[in-house]
């Protein structure tokens, strides 16, 4: 008996040591991403500070972007980064919902797997696909449809006359805008088709029961029913949005300028950093482009905070 | 007498067979910078290794980037197409000298204009890329070109966005003969551009030059010439309209005084002479003054030292200009400024 007790105090306490030992070593993994993050703001700070000790906050609201003359602010790339995602999210956000309703309300069961499929490849190709395919095929397609009707129809308007002002070049903040459209237009759609999913079939059948359409049913039931997860996916989409690099830099025009036309070149924050990082010369240079990353990080910061505060907004308001 | 003759050349037969044995045994040289020389240093570099076993692994990163490595003595020499000032060197301790020349060309892309065709002046190209000329019939075009039917369609400008030698050439040629060029936009590797889209490379600006109709862009004049595409005749100095081809880049490059030259301190842009083509430039490689290692500073110099000597035949090919033995001689007199530890120079002549 007693043999058999210190065999399993033994058992107990090796046990215990492997268990504090997974515990210590998950830990130590999740402090890495934490170390991590950290490092990485440490090294933004510190590669931003000459720049920022130079221009101080008026590197945020200056347009200039000046080797020769060693004047550099960010407004005109933060203005790109803010228009092309606002576009993308403008024409994305609508027509991913209309593909998950699709999906999930009246489309043929025969037809919902191989769809579904296709979408999750959309998300699948590499970024600098959509930017040759931007470049060589999206850009002069749009040169010679969609920019001209533009043009002729809007561009004589009073104040939205000046969006759509200046001749058709094919790329520009619009052609780049949409191509992150197309870009975001997966993940939001397979997040929004799996919250769709999670419905209770028996609240939509009871909507079905009473006479209600299919939008009723979609409006008024599934959608207050999955709100913070559509939230997620259209920020988890505006997330890529914002960072994305190749595909943008391709067909923006990289120019730093802010242009109240949204058919003229403009620039976005990590456009500036993969054309000009590895050729920048000067300290003050090479220090403005880290003071971009900074502001991205921070942009990306407050998108997420700002997602997370809605979450538990919603939340708070469907438990009350 | 003759015994003793014999003995010395075969001790330096060994001599010379035990430096080839140990550059065989370290057998590689490195060195980052300008995309505008890669395709001929990466031909030279074939050819030499073949012939000696040295292998020279070349980074084509950009001239930012090799300054900035050569700076930091990542790599054995950096290049540059922008050359740096005498008192830039002088501060980072570095020696310079040129290794080829070669030209940049105005390409451009409108419907029903074949290469040649199209003339301009610096001045319509400089106000072209101000932003002041903004469609292909503007009087200013025309007045020039009274054969050509020129579209009323807006010109596209296309330049570079990344930072880049070919810029700064095209740059220094627009100040030259613009002085609004110089007052509002200056010469750099990258400017703030008045107007325009950039594309990233020589490939970026060749893309977006050929997509987008009515564009003007300006390239290295290999690749203008690999890729077909529609190059301009531009007025030199002599008020003649001349092609670009490797007989108008020599001669302007037969201009330069690479002697009266500080630190070979020389931008061959808008030269005299009846055939000259006025966007001409030479590309730089820069070393350290103080060596540091020697042996491979000698393998570096002996690479370029066989290039000067046996590369002008690939250099031509490429439609590049080599450098004039008179000034190759120049260069390895200026070699004698490496110095090892000791204070020796560590060029001592050819082995070849």
């Amino acid at each position: 008996m007693i043999h058999i007790d210190v065999n399993i105090a033994g058992w107990a306490r090796r046990h215990n040591f492997l268990d504090a030992l997974f515990r210590a070593g998950t830990a130590g993994f999740a402090i890495v991403v934490l170390l991590l993050l950290g490092a990485v703001l440490l090294a933004l700070v510190r590669g931003a500070w000459p720049a920022l000790a130079q221009f101080g906050a008026g590197f945020l609201v200056t347009e200039a972007w000046n080797p020769v003359k060693d004047r550099f602010g960010a407004l005109a790339p933060i203005y790109g980064t803010l228009t092309t995602a606002a576009i993308a999210m403008l024409v994305g956000v609508p027509i991913s919902f209309g593909i998950a309703v699709f999906l999930t309300e009246t489309c043929p069961p025969w037809l919902k797997r191989p769809l579904g499929i296709a979408i999750e490849l959309l998300a699948g190709i590499p970024s600098i696909i959509y930017g040759i395919w931007g470049l060589f095929i999206f850009a002069p397609f749009l040169q010679s449809t969609l920019q001209p009707f533009l043009i002729a129809t809007h561009g004589e308007l009073p104040w939205i006359g000046e969006l759509f002002a200046g001749p058709p070049f094919g790329i520009g903040v619009l052609t780049a805008g949409l191509v992150l459209a197309i870009m975001v237009l997966p993940f939001i759609t397979s997040i929004m088709r799996d919250v769709f999913e999670t419905v209770p079939p028996m609240l939509r059948e009871s909507a079905y029961g009473v006479g209600a359409t299919t939008w009723e049913v979609v409006w008024n039931v599934v959608l207050p029913y999955t709100r913070a997860g559509v939230v997620g996916g259209v920020m988890l989409g505006l997330g890529r949005a914002l960072g994305e690099t190749m595909a943008v830099t391709f067909v923006i025009g990289n120019a730093h300028r802010i242009s109240a036309s949204v058919l003229a070149p403009g620039t976005t924050i990590s456009a500036t950093l993969a054309n000009e990082f590895t050729e920048a010369i000067g300290e003050l240079y090479i220090s403005s482009l880290f003071a971009l990353g900074l502001i991205l990080f921070a942009i990306t910061f407050i998108v997420l905070a700002l997602a997370r505060l809605m979450l538990a907004r919603l939340k708070r308001q469907a438990g009350s | 007498m003759n015994a003793l003759s014999r003995y010395a050349v075969r001790g330096m037969a060994i001599a010379a067979a035990a430096v080839l044995w140990t550059g065989a045994a370290s057998a590689q040289i490195s060195g980052a910078g300008a995309t505008f020389p890669y395709p001929l240093y990466a031909k030279w570099a074939e050819a030499y290794r073949a012939k000696t076993g040295i292998a020279l692994n070349y980074q084509s990163i950009g001239s930012g980037g090799g300054i900035k490595q050569i700076t930091s003595k990542t790599v054995d020499f950096g290049a540059s197409d922008m050359p740096l000032k005498p008192d830039e060197l002088a501060k980072a301790g570095l020696v310079q000298f040129p290794t080829v020349m070669g030209g940049v060309v105005p390409v451009v892309n409108i419907a029903g204009v074949k290469p040649g065709e199209l003339k301009l002046t610096g001045k319509v190209l400089a106000d072209i890329y101000l932003g002041k000329i903004k469609t292909w019939n503007d009087p200013a075009i025309a007045s020039l070109n009274p054969g050509l039917k020129l579209p009323s369609q807006a010109i596209a400008v296309i330049h570079r966005s990344d930072g880049s030698g070919t810029t700064f050439i095209f740059a220094d040629y627009l100040a030259k003969v613009s002085p609004e060029w110089g007052d509002k936009v200056g010469v750099n590797t990258s400017l703030q551009w008045p107007v325009g889209f950039g594309g990233k490379g020589n490939e970026g600006v060749a893309a977006l030059t050929s997509r987008a109709g009515g564009a003007i862009g300006y390239v290295e004049y290999a690749y203008a010439k690999q890729n077909k595409m529609t190059h301009v005749l531009l007025a030199n100095r002599a008020g003649d309209f001349v092609a670009p081809d490797s007989t108008s880049f020599q001669s302007a490059a037969a201009n330069a005084d690479w002697e009266k030259a500080p630190g070979y301190y020389l931008l061959l842009t808008d030269q005299p002479g009846k055939g000259s083509w006025p966007i001409t430039g030479a590309t730089f490689i820069l070393m350290h003054a103080n060596a540091e290692k020697p042996e491979i500073v000698k393998q570096v110099l002996q690479f370029f030292d066989w290039s000067y000597r046996h590369g002008d035949k690939l250099a031509e090919g490429l439609d590049y200009v080599p450098m004039p033995d008179k000034v190759v001689g120049l260069i390895e007199h200026t070699w004698k400024q490496i110095k090892d530890a000791n204070g020796q120079p560590v060029w001592t002549g050819p082995v070849m």
